[in-house]
């Protein structure tokens, strides 16, 4: 029904300010480009849209031919733009990638339940195998029964570190090579301002780099960290892509969101603004003498910790013992008790306590 | 004026979860035209059921919310004095939603 509607708006007779795209002169313009200020009709925005994703994979050697990927899938709109251009793009310019579908069910009912609905979907129209992996086979807790056990406060914080693990795990199980996500610009942005709001070094100097974890099993990287928000959803609505768009039951991180409010206005005024945080994110430089965490692995599990005990295995001994507050906060950990005596820096522990939401840097 | 609306992105959820609204907006008294302003102000108290802080802030959409008309970014058709005319589709979508 919507799309007969739409066939006969396009049908309508230009009016006052129908103007020309400013790159082929001859259909309607369609869009204003946050990047560029262009106007420009919807095909021509196709283009340059993959295109410059293309150009940012090339030039930071994002994939080798014959790598195995996994795209961390959500069902949301940025992970299902990044589906579908990187299912385009591998075979427009036989990338000879061999793409994979990899999403982690938390066990939120009413929510992950049916934008996991949106993945399946997406596994047939793309051609892409999918993997799922869940939060209760991996943790022997959904995101429901922890909320139940801890209510509504830190539920985002065991969310947030489960699921960071959950998609390294699902990644192995793979056996790919590499994770892409669907971070776009305008994510960078807020998780830079985010990161000096919270004076957390070691991750402004991780949260902008294209690749993360090359030195870790499964290397990270972000496709999208020059792409617009405003672009992904436009593709997505023109391209009329099947996409999720409810936000988490479970309340949404507040403090994040007041930073996205932020970014948000500042685009309004001036969409270069974008761009120009996550430069200065690049470019901020760390002082030597500033104490960063060093990487080792979790004596438990095996996963890469800086800690005894990685992040995970800390809010779960919490959980199973009925102490949901251990791992929480400051201080008082597991990987704290057992310190006592050892010299450690607060600095240190202040840049391991802190969460970044939903999002993982 | 005969207009359809279509809410995308999580917007249908403060409008009872319906996406698309074909709607019949009188003009106020004496006007001739109705401009995306005042689709705005009536869209706020006719449809918009729950948290219209989600939709609106001070006289625009909140910023975030894509706007189109006739499939055409509102950028390029001057924003709050974008001129409808009869059966113009105007799409409202949240990028605030989920990732």
């Amino acid at each position: 029904m919507l799309a007969v509607e739409m066939k006969e708006a396009a049908a309508k007779p230009v009016k006052a300010g129908g103007r020309l795209c400013c790159i082929c002169n001859k259909r309607r313009a369609a869009l204003k480009r946050p990047k560029t200020l262009e106007q420009i009709c919807r095909e021509c925005f196709y283009e340059v849209f993959e295109e410059e994703i293309h150009q940012v994979i090339v030039e930071n050697q994002l994939f080798k031919p014959g790598e195995r990927i996994a795209i961390g899938a959500s069902g949301g709109k940025d992970s299902t733009v990044l589906a579908c251009v990187l299912s385009e793009l591998n075979r427009r310019h036989n990338y000879g990638l061999d793409l994979f579908l990899l999403s982690v069910d938390e066990g939120i009912t009413g929510y992950r339940d049916d934008s996991l609905e949106t993945v399946k979907r997406n596994e047939i129209q793309y051609g892409l195998p999918l993997k799922i992996v869940s939060y209760k086979d991996l943790y022997g807790w959904t995101m429901d029964e922890i909320v139940k056990t801890i209510g509504l406060k830190n539920n985002c914080t065991f969310c947030g570190v489960f699921r960071r693990q959950a998609l390294d795990r699902g990644a192995a199980l793979l056996k790919v090579d590499k994770l892409a996500t669907g971070h776009n610009a305008d994510d960078i942005a807020e998780t830079v301002l985010l990161n000096i709001l919270r004076g957390d070094i070691a991750r402004l100097s991780r949260c902008t780099s294209i690749i993360t974890g090359e030195d870790g099993p499964i290397p990270r990287c972000k496709p999208f960290k020059y792409t617009y928000e405003k672009e992904i959803v436009m593709y997505a609505y023109f391209k009329r892509l099947d996409y999720f768009s409810t936000e988490c039951i479970y309340s949404p991180n507040a403090y994040r969101g007041f930073a996205r409010e932020f970014i948000k206005d500042l685009e309004r005024i001036r969409p270069r603004a974008i761009l120009d945080i996550i430069q200065s994110g690049e470019n901020f430089r760390i002082s030597t003498s500033t104490k960063m965490p060093e990487q080792g692995t979790c004596e438990r599990c095996g996963y890469i910790s800086s800690q005894k005990w990685c992040k995970a295995c800390v809010l779960l001994e919490g959980l199973n013992r009925g102490l949901p507050k251990l791992g929480i906060g400051r201080s008082r950990g597991l990987n704290n008790d057992r310190k006592k005596g050892t010299k450690e820096s607060n600095a240190k522990k202040s840049i391991e306590s802190k969460q970044c939401g939903t999002l993982d840097f | 004026m005969q207009l359809t609306l279509e809410f995308g992105g999580g917007l249908e959820l403060l409008c009872e979860s319906v996406k698309v609204h074909n709607v019949n907006v009188d003009l106020q008294n004496g006007a001739e035209k109705l401009n995306m302003k005042d689709l705005l102000c009536w869209v706020r108290t006719n449809l918009i059921k729950e948290r219209p802080e989600m939709f609106m802030k001070g006289d625009s959409v909140r910023p975030g919310v894509l706007v189109l008309v006739n499939d055409c970014d509102w950028e390029l058709s001057g924003q709050l004095d974008t001129t409808l005319e009869e059966k113009d589709v105007v799409v409202f979508i949240s990028t605030l939603h989920g990732g």
